[in-house]
């Protein structure tokens, strides 16, 4: 095998990784997981307690309307 | 500084440390900006000095703004996001220490030696060998700290700011030791162990990684976790994020070869290098879109908080910019813009538009956290940062633009007996008046830092004044 055959299948490699990762990140079974690290940044709020828990409030109305707009990105 | 909001689980201190800095490093490197550009205007204001050239102020300019205000607010940033993402403490406070006084000491390294004219000529990695050896230790400790500290995190997800941050440490790693390779002659000289055009395609891989890692892949980590903060909402799609992560690292690494159109490079590397320029776009706008949708049902926030605008119109700087920066990649249009101020223009798109207003509105939510404070001292203050930053930034581009158009158009322009129309220095005078304007915009973003710096000042100071009685009332 040439360099130039050798670079162009480790070209479609990376082309065919790239669909595989695509694929599994919009696969049905990942969503649980994903909307789960989708709210890390919310996950320790410790500091004012007062102004956060309204706003996780809203943020959750929000996120339940989106559902119900049958907006599956959230 | 009192440890009375110390927090009980996160280091802060080193947070604290580099957040200040990042404000001081604003400023210093953004007045040299506005020295620079005053020097382009008036000539005469390089006081005839070595030290105080246009030449090496220069590379000192680009290293402050880049690595010292950049850098600071990335390692602030980094350290807040993966402590809080990942529910865990820093690996070590001793080595997260080094870091900061590491890096302080490279930045005063790079101020001393740059205006003393040592230079190793390669842009954006002017420093000489031995500061070079120190940026390695301390990049290699920072690696460490953010990577142990996601090692042992307690939730189970790698949060997408942390892959960002990640790809950012390591990748920045391999590009300076690769880059820097270089033989030692004297103590403050060295060659570079490459040669020729291989020498150039290795430092414009450097050059354009350190745009792609440094300047997006890390400010991006912050994008994903602090609009989403501002804003009150989890992330557009975090399905789309994870696509344009791997997208973006994959294709920003074969896009070095634009700097170096109509040279010596041969012609299918510059080929290729445009055409993966433009696929870049894919990724940098999917990122974008990313972070404006999450705003979506949240744009009234936009009108009461600053600190989100900021955010977002550094997303919309960022959409703008990566979209010029493929069109300039182009060969046809390369041909036009090329060695001309449009590129210096572009730059500031980049660096102004999207990294220091991503910075600044992470700052703004920082801040205040880190010092046990709800929101930063005046709210009204920041709303005037963010309108001297804006019209700063748009009066910087457009002249720029102008005189970028107006320089390619001059400089190509032939008679029909096929000698040059304009001499060059035709093409600088015409620049003038686009100068004084830059000139202006430059000024604009020093009074917002300065107002920033205020602010950050009264913010800290409310904090110790709230703390110090504390203990005497128990």
């Amino acid at each position: 095998m040439d360099t130039g055959t050798f670079r162009g299948l480790i070209t479609l490699i990376l082309i065919i990784a790239f669909i595989g990762i695509a694929l599994w990140a919009y696969s049905k079974r990942r969503k649980p997981d994903f909307d789960e690290a989708a709210n890390l940044p919310f996950a320790d709020d410790d500091e004012q307690p007062t102004s956060d828990k309204h706003a996780s409030r809203e943020r959750d109305n929000e996120a339940h309307s989106r559902d119900e707009r049958g907006d599956k990105n959230i | 500084m009192s440890t009375a909001f110390e927090h009980p689980t996160y280091n802060y201190k080193v947070v604290r440390q580099f957040a200040i800095m990042t404000v001081v490093w604003g400023i210093v490197g953004m007045t040299l900006g506005v020295i620079l550009a005053s020097q382009l205007v008036w000539p005469q204001l390089n006081l005839g000095l070595p030290w105080t050239s246009f030449g090496r102020l220069r590379p000192l300019h680009t290293n402050a703004v880049i690595f010292a205000f950049g850098g600071s607010a990335l390692f602030a940033t980094s350290y807040y996001v993966v402590q809080r993402t990942c529910q865990t403490r820093l690996f070590s406070d001793r080595l997260a220490a080094f870091t900061f006084w590491g890096w302080q000491a490279v930045i005063i390294s790079a101020v001393i030696s740059l205006p003393m004219g040592y230079t190793t000529t390669k842009e954006y990695a002017e420093l000489e060998w031995p500061i070079n050896i120190l940026i390695a230790i301390v990049w290699i400790s920072y690696a460490i700290v953010f990577l142990m500290t996601i090692k042992k995190r307690t939730t189970s997800h790698i949060y997408v700011a942390n892959w960002f941050f990640a790809a950012f440490i390591l990748t920045v790693a391999v590009l300076h030791i690769v880059n820097n390779a270089a033989i030692p002659v004297t103590p403050m000289y060295s060659t570079s162990i490459y040669a020729g055009a291989v020498d150039a395609m290795v430092q414009w891989w450097y050059g354009h990684n350190a745009v792609g890692f440094f300047l997006t892949a890390g400010f991006l980590g912050m994008m994903y976790y602090f609009v989403p903060k501002q804003a009150e909402r989890p992330i557009y799609s975090y399905r789309l994020s994870i696509v344009h992560f791997w997208a973006l690292i994959m294709i920003y690494m074969w896009a070095g070869p634009h700097h170096l159109h109509y040279t010596a490079l041969p012609n299918w590397a510059q080929s290729l290098g445009m055409i993966m320029s433009i696929i870049l776009l894919a990724p940098s706008w999917g990122g974008m879109i990313n972070g404006m949708m999450t705003l979506s049902g949240a744009w009234h926030k936009l009108r009461t908080d600053p600190t989100l605008r900021f955010l977002v119109v550094a997303l919309s700087f960022y959409g703008m910019s990566t979209f010029e920066g493929p069109m300039m990649a182009i060969k046809t249009v390369n041909a036009l813009s090329h060695y001309t101020d449009w590129t210096i223009g572009h730059v500031h798109s980049g660096a102004l538009g999207w990294v220091a207003m991503i910075t600044i509105g992470s700052m703004y939510h920082l801040i205040p956290r880190l010092f046990g404070r709800t929101e930063m001292h005046s709210v009204n203050l920041i709303a005037v940062h963010f309108w001297l930053a804006t019209i700063g930034t748009v009066l910087y581009i457009a002249s720029m633009w102008v005189n970028g158009i107006l320089q390619g158009l001059m400089w190509r322009a032939i008679n029909p007996d096929g000698t040059l129309m304009y001499t060059f220095v035709e093409a600088v005078e015409a620049s003038a008046p686009g100068y004084f304007v830059r000139l202006i915009g430059g000024l604009f973003w020093v009074t917002g830092m300065l107002i920033m710096a205020y602010n950050v000042y009264m913010t800290v100071q409310r904090r110790e004044a709230i703390s110090h009685p504390a203990p005497q009332a128990a």
